[in-house]
Order: C-alpha cells, then sequence, then structure tokens
C-alpha cells in the first residue's frame, strides 16, 4: 500500500492532529497545565480553521476512490470548522464552571473526533467510508449530549439520541445492503451510478432509496424522522446543542446531495425527487407550526433548525452546480445566524439559567447589546434583509425555480408561504426583548471575553456575508472547480 | 462606484445609521443633528438631481434612463447593483426626500429610545430610496424588503392603541405579499433571455430581450401585481393599512402612506405592466375590478370611522387604489394621472398624519366626537389640515384637483362599457371623499368645542411649522404648475406604451 496517500487527507490529518495533541496536552499535564487547555485548545483550531482554509484541495482520489479531497469538500470543511470555532468560543464559559471543568478535556476531544467523522461523511466516495464517518460523528455526540452528568435531562436525551443513531444507522445499512443487491457487488459510488442506470426500476430500488433517506433524514432531523430533536436540544448542554444543530446538520446535508447526486442521480425523476419532495414540503411546515407553541428557547430552535433543514434540502431537489453552491451558503449563513442565536441563550443561560421565552421580555432594557445580536440573528433565520438569511434564502429559490419545472415552482411557493410563519415566531422574540411592557427579568450583565468575540463574528457574518458576496463566490467557485461533482451533475443534467 | 450621484442616495442613509450608531440615547441633540443634516443633504440632492435630470433632457438626451452604473454584485447569478433614474423614479426620489425631511422634525420629540428610533427609520429611508433607484429586480426587492422590516419594529415599539397586533399583522401581510412577489421575479429572471441567452435581471435588457411565454406572463403578473398590490393596499389586500396606520407613530405613518404604499404602485408600473406587457392587455379588467372596488369601499369606509387615523388611512386605501386604477387603464395620460396621484397623495397623506399626531400630542384622543373647535384654540393647526382636506377632495390650485382629473379623462378614453362603467364609479368617488373630509373639517375645526380642557392647548411649535410648511409648500407647488411634472415625466411612458402596444390586439 502507498502510505503517501494519506497525504491528500490534509484536512482529516490536520483535525487528527489537533486531536492527538490537545488529547495528549490533557492527559499528561498537571493541574497547571489544565487551567489553560481551554484557550490552548481554541487557538489550536484557530490556526487549523485558517490553515484549511488556505491550503488549496489537491482533488486527487484516493485508495482507489474511496476518498476525494476537492475544492468542494474542502469549502463545506472550511466552513464547518468556523462553526466549530464558534462554538468553541461560545462554550468557553460553561466548561470552565465547576461541574464540567474536571471533563473540559474530553469536551474538546470529543468534538474533534465527531468533526473527523463528519470530515469522512463529506469526503467519502464509498459507502464503507461514508458508514465509518457517520459512525464516529454520532456515537460521541451522544457523549457530548450526556455531558451533563447530574441532569437527568441530559441524560434522557443521551439515550434518546443513541437509540435513535442506532436505529437509523440500522435502517441506512438495510436500504445500503439493498443497493448492494443491483450495483452488481460494489459500494463505490460511481459503480452505483453506472449499474443504476441499466437495471430497470423496481419496488426493490424505491425501498433501498426510501431507507437510506429515512437514514440520513434522522441526522437531518427531517420530518417525519424529527421526533428525537426537541426533546434532545433541550437536554443536550447549549453548547452541544448549537453543535448539533448546526454542524452535524450541514455535514449530513452536503454528504446527503453528493449521495444522492452522485449514486443515485440517474434515478432522479423516477425515484426520489417526489420522496424529497413530501419530505421537504412536511419539514418546513412541521417544523414551523410546532415552533409557534414553544415557550423554552432550546425547543424554539430545535423546531426552527428542523424546518431550516427542509430549506437546506431545497438545495438537493435543484441538485446542480447552483444548487450545491447555494446549499454550501446556505449552511454557512444558517451557521452564523443560528449560532448568533445560541450565544445569547447560552450566555444567558450561563449567568441566570433562564431559558423560557418570557424571561426575555424588556431585555432591551437591561441588555442592549445581546438583544440587538438575537434580533440580527432571528432576522437573518427569517430572510431578512440586508442580513445575510435573505441572500441565502432566494438564492436557493432561485436555484430551485431553475429547473424550470411547475412542481418545482409550487414547491417555492410553499417555502415561501412558510418563511411568513415562520417570520411570525421570530418575531415573537424580537417582540418579547423589545415590545413586551413586562419589567425585564434578567438583570444587567457582562458576558465573558471569548463569548464576546463569538458575538462579533456572528454579529459580522450576519451583517456583511449577505452585502458582500465573497462566501458565496468562494462557495460556488469551489463547486465549479471539483470535477467529480461536476461530471456527476453534468450526467445528471442530460439524464 | 461613488461618482455616480444615485449611489448617494443609498450611501447617506448608511451614514446616517452610522451616525446615530455612535450617538447615546440620552444624547438627544447629536440624534436630531444627525438626522437634521442627513435629510437636508438628501433634500438637497435629490432637489439637485431633479435640476441635472431636466438639463439633461433639455439637451436632448433621450436614454430610458440616465445617470445609469452597473456593478457585479452576485456573479454567478449575474446579479448587478444597477442604479438608473427616469422622470417618474426623480420624482419619488423627490417625494422620499421631502417626506424623510418632514418626518424628522415631525418626531422632534419622540420617545423612548430615541436613537433606535431614528435608526429604524434611516434603515426604513435606505430602502425606499434604495428601491427607486434600482433597475435591477433582485436589488429592487431586496430595498423592497429592507423598506418593510422596520415597520415591526417602529409600530411595535413606539405605536400606540393595539400596536403588537396591528404590527404583527402589517408585517405578515406585506411580507406575504412580498413572497408572492419574488416568485413572480425568480420567474421573470429565468425566462429573460430568449433559449440560450445570458440571463439577466436588469429591466431594461428584460424588456428589451424577453419574450415570455403567455401562459408563463399571465402567471407571473398575477404573482408580481398582488405582491405589489398588496402594498398598494389593493382591496381584498388592505386590511393591513387601516391598523397599522392608526397605531403607528406619526413620522411612520407619515413615511409609510407618503413613501411605502407607492412602491406598490411603482412596482406594478414598472415591473408587472412593463416586463410583462401581454398579460398586462390581458388580465387588467381582472385588477381594476380589485381597484376600483378599492376606491369606492375606502372612501366608503372613511365615510364611518370616528378615529382620524382610521379616517386618513381608509382614504389612502381609496387613493392608492386610484393609483394602480390608472396604471391598469394602459394610456398615456391615465399612467401621467397615476404618478401625479403618486406625488399628490403622498404630500397630503404625510401632512395629514403629521397634523393628526400633532393634534392628538396635545388633546391625547383621535375621537372626532370628542373634539371640536380647534380652529379657535390652535389656528394654525386647523388651517393646515383644512389646506390638506381641501387638496384630498380636489379643491382646484393644489395637487389632488391636478392628479385626479388627469385620471379620470385618461380612464375615459377606453370606450367600452366595462370601463366606462368602473371610471364612473371611481369618479362619484370624489363625491364620497368631499363628504367625509368636510364632515371631519366641520366637526373637528368648527363646530363647539366639547372638551374645556383644550382651550389650554397652544399652537403649533417651530419645528411642526417646518414640517408642515415644506408639506403645503409642495402640495400648492404641484397644484399650481403641473406642468414641471408633465415635462420631467413625459420620456418616461414611451417606453412602456410601446412594450404594451406591440402586443395589444
Amino acid at each position: 500500500m502507498d502510505y503517501s496517500q494519506f497525504g491528500s487527507m490534509i484536512p482529516e490529518l490536520i483535525v487528527l492532529g489537533i486531536f492527538m495533541v490537545v488529547f495528549l496536552f490533557d492527559t499528561f499535564s498537571g493541574e497547571k497545565g489544565k487551567k489553560i487547555l481551554t484557550p490552548f485548545a481554541t487557538i489550536l483550531f484557530l490556526l487549523g480553521t485558517i490553515a484549511i482554509w488556505i491550503v488549496p484541495a489537491s482533488g486527487e482520489e484516493i485508495f482507489g476512490g474511496m476518498y476525494i479531497n476537492n475544492t468542494a469538500t474542502n469549502a463545506i470543511k472550511a466552513i464547518l470548522n468556523v462553526g466549530v470555532f464558534i462554538v468553541l468560543l461560545q462554550s468557553a464559559k460553561w466548561v470552565q464552571s465547576d461541574e464540567v471543568a474536571i471533563r473540559k478535556g474530553e469536551f474538546y476531544e470529543l468534538i474533534l473526533v465527531t468533526l473527523f467523522g463528519m470530515y469522512l461523511m463529506v469526503s467519502a466516495r464509498h459507502f464503507l467510508l461514508f458508514i465509518i464517518g457517520l459512525e464516529s460523528a454520532s456515537l460521541p455526540l451522544a457523549a457530548l449530549v450526556a455531558f451533563n452528568k447530574r441532569h437527568y435531562e441530559s441524560h434522557e436525551a443521551a439515550i434518546k439520541y443513541i437509540m435513535t443513531a442506532v436505529f437509523s444507522s440500522a435502517i441506512l445499512l438495510t436500504g445500503l445492503s439493498f443497493v448492494y443487491a443491483f450495483s452488481g457487488g460494489s459500494l463505490y459510488f460511481s459503480d452505483i451510478a453506472l449499474n443504476i442506470n441499466q437495471g430497470e426500476m423496481s419496488g426493490l430500488l424505491i425501498a433501498a432509496l426510501a431507507f437510506v433517506i429515512a437514514g440520513i433524514g434522522f441526522k437531518l432531523s427531517l420530518v417525519p424522522f424529527h421526533l428525537w430533536t426537541a426533546d434532545v436540544y433541550e437536554g443536550a448542554p447549549t453548547a452541544v446543542t448549537s453543535y448539533l444543530s448546526v454542524i452535524s446538520k450541514g455535514a449530513a446535508a452536503f454528504a446527503f446531495f453528493i449521495i444522492f447526486v452522485q449514486c443515485f442521480g440517474t434515478v432522479y425523476s423516477d425515484a426520489w425527487e417526489w420522496m424529497m419532495y413530501a419530505v421537504i414540503i412536511l419539514t418546513i411546515t412541521v417544523g414551523n407550526l410546532f415552533a409557534i407553541r414553544q415557550k423554552n428557547m432550546k425547543r424554539f430552535m430545535a423546531f426552527s433548525s428542523i424546518s431550516q433543514a427542509g430549506y437546506i434540502m431545497l438545495g438537493a431537489m435543484a441538485a446542480d452546480t447552483l444548487g450545491l453552491a447555494s446549499m454550501i451558503f446556505y449552511i454557512f449563513v444558517y451557521i452564523v445566524s443560528n449560532l448568533g442565536a445560541f450565544a445569547v441563550i447560552s450566555s444567558i443561560e450561563d449567568k441566570t439559567g433562564k431559558l423560557s421565552m418570557d424571561d426575555y421580555n424588556g431585555l432591551h432594557k437591561t441588555n442592549p447589546y445581546l438583544s440587538f445580536l438575537m434580533t440580527l440573528a432571528m432576522f437573518s433565520l427569517a430572510g431578512i434583509p440586508p442580513f445575510a438569511g435573505f441572500f441565502s434564502k432566494i438564492l436557493i429559490f432561485t436555484s430551485v425555480t431553475g429547473t424550470g419545472s411547475w412542481a418545482l415552482y409550487m414547491l417555492v411557493l410553499i417555502a415561501l408561504i412558510n418563511t411568513i410563519i415562520s417570520l411570525y415566531y421570530y418575531l415573537l422574540v424580537v417582540k418579547a426583548m423589545w415590545i413586551s411592557p413586562d419589567e425585564p427579568k434578567i438583570e444587567k450583565f457582562e458576558s465573558g471575553r471569548c463569548q464576546k468575540v463569538s458575538f462579533f463574528l456572528c454579529g459580522a457574518g450576519i451583517i456583511f456575508f449577505g452585502v458582500v458576496p465573497y462566501i458565496y463566490q468562494y462557495c460556488y467557485d469551489a463547486v465549479v472547480n471539483s470535477s467529480d461533482v461536476i461530471a456527476s451533475i453534468m450526467v445528471f443534467v442530460f439524464r | 462606484m461613488f461618482e455616480n450621484i444615485l449611489i448617494w442616495f443609498v450611501v447617506i442613509p448608511v451614514i446616517m445609521m452610522a451616525g446615530l450608531g455612535l450617538c447615546r440615547n440620552s444624547s438627544m441633540n447629536a440624534i436630531r443633528a444627525v438626522m437634521v443634516v442627513c435629510s437636508t443633504v438628501l433634500l438637497g440632492l435629490s432637489i439637485w438631481l431633479c435640476c441635472d435630470f431636466l438639463r439633461l433632457r433639455g439637451m436632448g438626451v433621450d436614454d430610458e434612463m440616465l445617470f445609469t452604473g452597473s456593478w457585479m454584485w452576485y456573479e454567478p447569478l449575474n446579479i448587478h447593483l444597477a442604479v438608473g433614474v427616469d422622470g417618474i423614479s426623480v420624482l419619488m426620489l423627490l417625494l422620499s426626500s421631502v417626506i424623510v425631511f418632514a418626518g424628522t422634525f415631525a418626531s422632534w420629540k419622540i420617545s423612548p429610545l430615541p436613537k433606535n428610533f431614528f435608526l429604524w427609520f434611516a434603515l426604513l429611508s435606505t430602502g425606499v430610496f434604495g428601491f427607486f433607484i434600482s433597475i435591477d429586480i433582485f436589488t429592487m426587492f431586496m430595498f423592497y424588503e429592507v423598506a418593510l422590516i422596520p415597520m415591526y419594529l417602529l409600530i411595535g415599539v413606539w405605536g400606540t392603541g393595539r400596536k403588537e397586533y396591528s404590527a404583527m399583522k402589517l408585517t405578515l401581510m406585506l411580507m406575504g405579499g412580498s413572497a408572492f412577489l419574488m416568485l413572480g421575479l425568480l420567474g421573470i429572471y429565468w425566462h429573460s433571455a430568449p433559449e440560450g441567452g445570458q440571463l439577466t435581471w436588469n429591466i431594461l435588457e428584460i424588456s428589451h430581450n424577453a419574450s415570455i411565454a403567455p401562459e408563463w406572463q399571465n402567471m407571473l403578473f398575477c404573482f408580481t401585481f398582488v405582491g405589489f398590490g398588496v402594498l398598494g393596499a389593493m382591496f381584498p389586500f388592505h386590511t393591513w393599512s387601516p391598523d397599522g396606520h392608526a397605531c403607528a407613530p406619526t413620522a411612520v405613518s407619515m413615511l409609510h402612506a407618503g413613501v411605502l404604499m407607492k412602491l406598490g404602485g411603482y412596482g406594478c408600473f414598472r415591473i408587472a405592466i412593463f416586463l410583462l406587457p401581454q398579460a398586462a392587455n390581458e388580465l387588467a379588467w381582472i385588477f381594476i375590478i380589485l381597484t376600483g372596488v378599492s376606491i369606492v369601499y375606502g372612501a366608503f369606509s372613511a365615510c364611518v370611522q370616528t378615529d382620524l387615523k382610521y379616517i386618513n388611512a381608509y382614504s389612502s386605501v381609496s387613493h392608492c387604489g386610484m393609483v394602480l386604477f390608472a396604471i391598469l387603464m394602459l394610456n398615456t395620460t391615465a399612467m401621467t394621472g397615476a404618478i401625479l396621484q403618486m406625488l399628490s397623495h403622498g404630500l397630503m397623506t404625510a401632512l395629514f398624519f403629521a397634523l393628526i399626531g400633532m393634534i392628538y400630542g396635545r388633546t391625547h384622543t383621535r375621537d372626532i366626537r370628542q373634539m371640536g373647535g380647534l380652529m379657535k384654540i390652535m389656528p394654525y393647526l386647523g388651517v393646515c389640515y383644512m389646506i390638506a382636506g381641501f387638496a384630498s377632495l380636489g379643491l382646484p390650485g393644489l395637487s389632488g384637483f391636478v392628479a385626479e382629473m388627469t385620471i379620470f379623462f385618461g380612464s375615459f378614453q377606453d370606450a367600452d362599457l366595462f370601463h366606462r362603467i368602473f371610471v364612473i364609479a371611481a369618479t362619484c368617488s370624489i363625491v364620497i371623499t368631499a363628504v367625509y373630509i368636510l364632515r371631519v373639517v366641520g366637526k373637528l375645526l368648527l363646530g363647539p368645542v366639547q372638551d374645556e380642557h383644550h382651550l389650554a392647548l397652544t399652537d403649533a411649535t417651530w419645528f411642526e411649522r417646518l414640517s408642515t410648511v415644506t408639506l403645503i409648500l409642495c402640495i400648492a407647488g404641484i397644484g399650481c404648475f403641473p406642468n414641471w411634472i408633465n415635462e420631467t415625466i413625459q420620456h418616461s411612458f414611451a417606453p412602456i406604451m410601446a412594450a404594451v402596444q406591440s402586443v395589444a390586439l
């Protein structure tokens, strides 16, 4: 075996390297060393993130085409890294708290391991590698969800999460075994695409695709596979909730796109277009309707993130270059907006332990900057210009309507009507903070320094990266320059 | 980029926001200084633009749009920041800056949180100005939505009455409209060039190149017209207007009724009719019915209201209905009337809302049954109110007369029974307008004093006078010298009429 092939896995090596350093540092350092673990890990991660942004993708397929590191995968990895960095900043305060301080090394290690798994998911071109990535991304997450050892909600959430994760993996594997049946005995994406084209449509294929959608749908919390979401989000520590809601969702969405366009692109209109059509409509609508009645901010964000996942998956419906570019851009914007909201939620939770929307009444009187950031985040999630959320929504809608079919037009219409519903409940938060006449329930307080940096990053991301088209251009170029994605899309366009 | 004068209409409000961001909530004078300086600069800039525009037209420059500029924004989708103005947009910019100027003075003593109020106010004006300078439908839509969302907080935080309900209703209805609009615009984009051509969002390029299939045109026309029509308070999508206006603070009502509702009319004109002319010919009748209903229905509703702001809001429904009605007649005279009506309604409605705000600030009631004889107590405000009322019911010499006459002349050119019936019905609304205006004037200004406490009230202060005098001068200016407006806009209809007539039956 040619070990030099590992040299192409630069992002993975970087994350693995950071993991090793943090692990060894955590294991062998004394009391003093433990104190600087948080800044050490955060800064190391920042350097890694910068490295991934800078180092160009090799574009090589290695291990016989099992793994690829091209510009598109590099782009999504870089964007996920930015999100993880913000999560680390937000959690800096929480990991220092008495309850978890002793285990904070584990927190960073588990985060890095799951991130490594997501990298493999994104880069996999063979289902075996994909499954390895998926598992190493989801099992350590369960440990993270249970991180608040002394809270039974956290345990309950972890049990729920691990049960659904394992169950969904089982379903996914069943689906893949069906796929294996008619792919001519190969699990390479390219082989599957070739062989499915030759075979004729069968009930088995439909079942296989349904199982695969269900399996990945659990990760993305698409309706009807979303039932775990609200409870897990509520029970998990807030830092983990924000990690779950953006990072693991972003990676799964990208992987979904690649799998469905590369393996099953040739049976798009026969087999999975209508399935995804129904799933997306359900996801957006159900997520929105349930979010209206939530009073707990974490549950509220859970349902809001369900409906946002539906919008992300619209990119898969478009299934072309613009679709993928808009999807990556949407993931980026969703990361900064959602983390902006979670920055406020977690900072308030750290200080006061309050999580109910009613507690936010009159927040602007005591904490004007927090309310301002929360307002920005809510507007961005609702898709209000000039904030980034508007651009990501409109670009993804543009890519979906580009296919020119009436059915997709109607899908966009439904999605647009849903943005109005979502605007309603996002405005409820704004209303609580700015309009409610009640006396503020949260005292004035200073957030930690790291949290302030994360406020700044999220706020700047929301304000600037819509108006400045740099990130979108970056995503688009990344997609256009990654030849294997383009090749599969081209096959798919002239099907 | 910054050598283009039009860009400054967006840059100055942004500077205004930055300047406000540096002020503290407690330093009222600094906030006022920023607002006054910037809104005066905007007013000066728009007057200068207007003069320059007339000069260029006088020199025989007859491009469709002047001062054009275009900068690439989102390259993969060919989205540009494209700007350009014709006579209509120049006048709309002038109107907006007059109202922003007057609105600044009308909210001189806003509280609480003056800084935040003016921040959102500045964001709103950024949207309005950006909308009128854009000739790229993407940026146009973006600015359109920028103008909508600050309304929620402006009404919700600084409003009166059932403000939470009204703010939410207004925001959701307008955003619902813009959802339909969005779909229409996306459809236009994907059909903006013949097969294989470079797709574009630029209005001029679309109007030259596109040949959208009729069935698509019909669908897209409905989406865009309804989308803009919601903001133009078209029946049955007008219900946000009375509640929203009644609860909004003074300056916001002024800007919203004065300028924001014009966005609807302007958008219908510039996008729905101009880019989809065939559908406009075919489907105009549906919307003529709807707008005809809003004219008459709005006027009748205004007759039975007792809250001053509700009266005005319904009267706005009626007058804005007239704008859309005239645009749908698809002839030059009626469209000229529509533009005049937009200006006239913008100014007089802003004046009305400013005065109502001032009266309400003194009497703390807007119910006309509880007030009376205000002419004796505050003669200045009383006279201003009368002038606004006369402008509204179309007294010659004021702007309302010119606008409505032109609209009805133009509308009468269509000789078939259907158009005749609706034009006659719409014309009757003048009488109803007179009924509700005179009722208010008689009750509020002339009748006996209803409440003894009112006798102690004072007349207008200097900043209130400044705000009203500006508006009255403009109203009288349009009324007495309508010719220069005609001169400004006369070239602007040719491309639209050409588009409409080339596909007429």
